[in-house]
């Protein structure tokens, strides 16, 4: 099987990091609403895909892949720094399946119900995703 | 205050799910892919839809395109930038933002997305 499933990778993620998440989350969805009623919705929705949780989850990333080095005694910056490209090749694919969510979005929104439009949107994101991340990981 | 209370909640939920699934996927590139989750667009979209309606919502889509390509040009620029230093990962993944700003408002400013509705 290509892609796994690890339950036991939600232990290694601490308290504090998922409340940063849910915090940031909240904070980015409440901003993007209230630019998008102060400069209308077509800055607004710029805000759509804005990278609000990139940072944090790389640093996240790093940080574990620090420690985990660290505790061998080794330098672990180079780990991390590793981990993070490779978070942010599979981030710059997923951005394709964004837009091509946010494009179902648009061009289905005004005709169909919200229900049908969003579950288009979600395969649109999960095909054009993954099948990216395939051609990539074939083509090397 | 109720609404900015519910967009809080319903968009530091749905980051959070999205966030939880990339976490248990591997391999890392793969699981990459959730960090451009449409979980934001998906929180904001159903709140707007619902509350000013699909024109408004469309509208929100269409620039929202914009920014995930911003989005591409800012994960790209990390991607190679960490890759090729030898300093530690933190500092660029936020320094970098400033390609999302730049790639986003230079392409809504080029688009015209302003004058169009």
């Amino acid at each position: 099987m290509i892609v796994k499933f690890s339950l036991g990778a939600l232990k290694e993620t601490s308290a504090k990091d998922y409340a940063i998440r849910f915090i940031l989350g909240g904070l980015v969805t409440v901003v993007t609403g209230l630019i998008a009623k102060k400069f209308g919705p077509t800055v607004g929705g710029l805000f759509l895909a804005f990278p609000a949780i990139f940072p944090a989850t790389a640093t996240l990333i790093a940080t574990q892949q620090k420690e985990k080095k660290e505790r061998l005694s080794l330098n672990g910056v180079m780990r991390g720094r590793l981990a993070v490209a490779v978070e942010a090749k599979g981030t710059t694919l997923g951005c394709m399946g964004l837009a091509a969510f946010l494009l179902t979005v648009f061009l289905l929104i005004k005709n169909q119900p919200l229900a049908v439009v969003l579950g288009a949107a979600i395969a649109a994101w999960t095909t054009v995703s993954g099948l990216l991340w395939l051609l990539v990981k074939r083509g090397r | 205050m109720t609404e900015l209370v519910i967009r809080f909640l319903v968009g530091g939920a749905l980051v959070s799910a999205f966030a939880a699934v990339g976490t248990i996927l591997k391999p890392k590139s793969f699981a990459g892919l959730f960090g451009a989750s449409p979980a934001i667009a998906l929180a904001t979209l159903i709140l707007t839809a619902r509350r000013d309606g699909p024109v408004y919502a469309s509208m929100e889509a269409r620039s929202g395109i914009v920014g995930a390509f911003a989005f591409c040009a800012y994960a790209y620029s990390v991607m190679k930038f960490v890759a090729r230093r030898k300093s530690d990962a933190k500092i660029p993944t936020y320094a970098f933002l400033l390609v999302w700003f730049l790639v986003a408002f230079g392409l809504w400013w080029v688009l015209g997305l302003g004058r169009i509705s």
